[in-house]
């Protein structure tokens, strides 16, 4: 007699139902946007970024300037569109470096296990003590302010989710028939980990990396804003609210709209981080 | 004629789904009577833990019951909270397939005994206590005072069965609900549990409804037996009768699907294909696929539930074609 | 919980502690050049650079200075403030009481915000209603922290003037008073972050089996909410709270230097740009050693809630 089990039937009061789908529609959209106002800022822009208009300071948003002019008279719709670029090249490098790393290092030590495990968990354990922020801003404080700077830091201390993910994952498929298949079929240790084992293992890290990205957005915004990431007059989005701030009683559009794209950039990749989810998600 | 304790009429359960309507219960129809150990059987998606919940309308919307569940001369399925409160727990008590999941981890055994005596008996304090460790006393736990302040997951697995009996019989309920009660367990372990749920019908003069996918728990313990299949009810008998000359072609896959004993062993032989979809149910008899008598006949209409011997029922047009089996109940038992 | 565990779980944050000094003592090393001259500037002499390294035992083998470092921090010795010339433990005496006072306020505001929503959202799941509160909550995930300081205070502090718009005033009611829009800056953005997960653990706890059985049992609704699921979802808040202690630290930090409130958070901003490494260093290990003691003190009430938590 079969002892399968239909789902449906012996939890019903659990709905199967998911997330509506149209929302990576949305979010891979509003990618495809936000990485053409990054790639072709000059087609969208009306005006310069950096240019100075003494004839119009602080300028309400109008037919001319939509988003209004700074208090230098520059654009603040083209700063933005300008801005998407470095946002974007921010969002790429404080995620990239981590995922590479954490996400070989908890393959190798996924695999290894025993005493490389071991190591790396303690580390692990100990940058997580530290607030992410503070840490960040530490080593920014001791190698100088600048977005280099702020990319090593954040490599130093954004690995450990990936180490985690990648890890329990290697560790789970390991076991798994087709990896205890290639070892009877002899092939090398590090044949199996790189052609089999990671890629099924790299899965939940990729998803978790559009995450990280609305929090590298996020990140290096703020310290844009603190003024220790990307300085002026680069088009920075927290750079940009920064500029804003003392101007937040006459001209709220300096800072407002900086701001608003910057919720877009990060619901977009929150977006397509709950989307992927979804997809990739193994079925039960 | 003693009046039946559970009236069950054209029960209907269905649960809306991705995919479309889920149809898992299709106008089921039985009677309990006082004392009376009835088997429900089937595959897994044939509906028998769904029929089961919906006695006590355990089913939350979106899933819909219709039909009449008469119990005490009132239907459970439209009767109030407050009324069905009382009768849940208070006079119907029902078991899990997992005790680990269905004891709540942070709360003691003896907790969980006593918030069932207070909201059924009124018992709290020392009375609670000194009739909680009487519940678990008769269930078979050892030391069971010095259990009560243990947390599930400090029993072993038939120990959290025991306490989940012991906690379902706290309000001296008339009618037991098991569901799979033993398929979680190791095989000595469900025999202690079976033999401890019969041991306490006699000893309380409860009536049990027992579902299960297992023919050999089925033969223990049962008097009665209703077999499903795609969400309906397609033989009940006696259970003697049931494993003597099955009069339906899908008990008759089932009993050949059990390992026979001494010299009728026999290879087994499962039955081909697996259970319909009950979102889209071909007309006729929902086994056609499967069956072996199949004809055109059971292809056309779906044949219904029909006395064909004293108290036999069978949904099976080729009911009279069916062999008799050798194999015996104590064989089964073997 | 048995006192073992306890004694255990004590014990286990001593080496947390020593790496965490490590991880300090090293990052001020990671400067370019030596540190005295970074500490003291350009203009500083080669004779003066030379003296303060020996002041400071900067000349010793790495291993010797950090015992130093060690052997000052057990006395209470965070060494001085570079620009303020005062000892830096008693710097971050002085401000580390209103940052503490900001974020049990945060965190009491983001619990009020996210708690009731999260068990709406789960028990009306898959309903617009959920998927509304899911969605504002989505946005406001990504809504950086200082731009809602700056909106808040900007709208509800300057322009209608309802709050203050900045400092940490006189007394209880006062802090509450001045507090009151930072905090709900940092309770919205830790709101963000709870409700998701929250939802997601009730609607867990709500559809388990151990619910049905209590249904089964014929208790009342009021009963099995509060006894069977708020209590198990009192167990996911804990530890989340706990989880994201990191997260709060690090708004603090920012809406500090917005709402300009004399915290360690905005000690640490003004001390990164006066380049004031003893300070960082402080700061940095004391932040460490906050997270470390919250995580602990998280685990011991979880461990209080959950009889299973002692078992791993």
């Amino acid at each position: 007699m079969t002892t399968m089990h239909s789902p449906a039937l012996e939890a019903p009061a659990r709905p199967r139902r998911r997330w509506p789908k149209p929302t990576l529609l949305i979010g891979l959209a509003l990618l495809l946007v936000l990485i053409f106002a990054a790639l072709f800022p000059r087609v969208l822009a009306p005006f310069s970024p950096t240019d100075f208009d003494y004839e119009a300071l602080l300028k309400g948003p109008s037919a001319k300037h939509p988003f209004g002019t700074d208090n230098f008279g520059r654009d603040v719709l083209s700063r933005v569109i300008y801005g998407t670029r470095v946002d974007m090249q921010i969002a790429i490098f404080t995620t990239l470096f981590p995922f590479i790393f954490g996400t070989l290092l908890g393959a190798l030590t996924g695999y290894l296990g025993r005493w490389s495990d071991a190591i790396v968990g303690r580390i692990a354990d100990l940058v997580v003590v530290f607030p992410f922020l503070v840490l960040v801003i530490a080593i920014v404080a001791v190698l100088g302010p600048g977005l280099t700077n702020m990319y090593i830091a954040v490599s130093a201390v954004g690995w450990v989710s990936y180490w985690r993910l990648t890890r329990g994952e290697v560790m789970n498929q390991k076991k798994a028939e087709y990896a205890q298949a290639g070892k009877v079929l002899g092939y090398s240790p590090s044949r199996i980990l790189l052609r089999h084992l990671l890629p099924n293992a790299v899965t939940p890290a990729i998803v978790y990396l559009m995450t990280d990205m609305s929090l590298g957005i996020l990140l290096g915004a703020s310290l844009g804003y603190l003024g220790l990431g990307a300085q002026p007059p680069t088009p920075e989005w927290g750079v940009m609210v920064a500029d804003g701030k003392n101007f937040m009683a006459t001209a709220w559009w300096i800072s407002t709209f900086p701001g608003l794209a910057l919720t877009l950039a990060g619901v977009t990749f929150s977006l397509i981080g709950d989307g992927l989810a979804d997809a990739l998600r193994p079925r039960a | 004629m003693t009046t039946p304790l559970l009236k069950v009429r054209d029960l209907n359960v269905r649960i809306p789904t991705p995919g479309g309507l889920l149809h898992a219960v299709r106008g089921v129809n039985f009677d309990l009577m006082p004392g009376e150990v009835l088997g429900l059987v089937g595959e897994s998606g044939s509906g028998k833990s769904v029929t089961l919940r919906s006695l006590i309308r355990l089913h939350r919307p979106p899933i819909g019951m219709t039909g009449t569940v008469e119990y005490g001369g009132q239907n459970l399925l439209n009767a109030s909270e407050s009324k069905l409160r009382d009768v849940r727990g208070g006079q119907i008590s029902m078991i899990f397939q997992e005790p680990m999941s269905a004891l709540n981890p942070v709360l003691t055994v003896g907790e969980q005994i006593r918030e069932n005596l207070l909201e059924h008996k009124g018992l709290r304090g020392k009375a609670a206590q000194d009739r909680a460790t009487e519940l678990l006393d008769l269930t078979g736990i050892p030391s069971p005072k010095a259990r009560l302040s243990d947390y599930p997951h400090q029993f072993s697995g038939g120990m959290r069965q025991r306490a989940m009996i012991a906690i379902a019989l706290a309000s001296d309920p008339q009618l037991l609900l098991a569901d799979e009660p033993t398929t979680a367990l190791d095989v000595t372990i469900q025999d202690q549990i079976l033999r401890l749920l019969l041991r306490l019908r006699e000893e309380l003069h409860m009536s049990v409804i027992l579902v299960t996918h297992d023919l050999g728990v089925v033969a223990q313990t049962c008097d009665r037996v209703a077999v499903m299949y795609g969400g309906r009810l397609v033989e009940t008998a006696g259970v003697n009768d049931l494993f003597h000359a099955p009069k339906h072609a899908y008990t008759l896959g089932l009993m050949r699907s059990l390992p026979g004993a001494g010299e009728h062993r026999q290879p087994l032989q499962p039955i081909p294909g697996g259970p319909p979809d009950l979102r889209s149910l071909p007309p006729g008899c929902p086994f056609a696929p499967r069956c072996e008598y199949v004809t055109d006949e059971c292809r056309g209409t779906e044949p219904p539930l029909l006395e064909v011997a004293p108290e036999r029922f069978s949904a099976c047009v080729h009911y009279t074609e069916l062999p008799a089996l050798k194999s015996t109940l104590e064989e089964v038992n073997a | 919980m048995h006192a073992s565990y306890v004694i255990r779980r004590l014990l286990q944050i001593i080496p947390t502690f020593l790496a965490v000094m490590l991880v300090v003592f090293l990052l001020v090393r990671l400067l370019p050049g030596d540190p005295a001259s970074a500490i003291l500037g350009d203009r500083a002499t080669a004779e003066i650079v030379e003296r303060t390294n020996r002041e400071l035992g900067l000349d010793k083998p790495l291993p010797v200075q950090f015992g130093v470092f060690v052997r000052n921090f057990l006395q209470g010795d965070l060494g001085d403030s570079i620009s303020l010339k005062i000892p830096v433990i008693r710097l971050i005496g002085e401000r580390l009481p209103t940052t503490l006072f900001l974020t049990v306020y945060a965190a009491v505001l983001g619990v009020l915000m996210a708690v009731p929503l999260a068990v709406l959202a789960a028990v009306r799941r898959n309903t617009w209603v959920d998927a509304l509160i899911r969605a504002v909550f989505q946005v406001g995930l990504s809504l950086p922290v200082f731009y809602v300081a700056l909106q808040l205070l900007s709208l509800l502090g300057a322009r209608l003037g309802w709050f203050p718009i900045g400092g940490y005033g006189e007394g209880f009611g006062g802090h509450l008073y001045h507090l009151f829009l930072p905090a709900l800056t940092l309770g919205l953005n830790l709101a963000a972050i709870l409700v998701r997960t929250l939802r997601n653990s009730i609607i867990e706890v709500l559809t388990a089996e151990y619910v049905d059985f209590a249904r089964a049992k014929g208790l009342r609704s009021r009963v099995i909410m509060t006894r069977h699921v708020l209590r198990n979802a009192l167990i996911a808040t804990v530890t989340l709270l706990g989880l994201n202690i990191g997260a709060l630290i690090g708004g603090a930090v920012i809406t500090e230097t917005v709402f300009a409130i004399p915290g360690v958070g905005r000690l640490m901003v003004d001390a990164i740009f006066g380049r004031d490494y003893p300070v960082i260093q402080g700061l940095t290990l004391t932040f460490a050693i906050i997270v470390s003691l919250v995580f602990l003190i998280t685990d011991l009430i979880h461990a209080r809630l959950d009889p299973r938590a002692e078992l791993t």
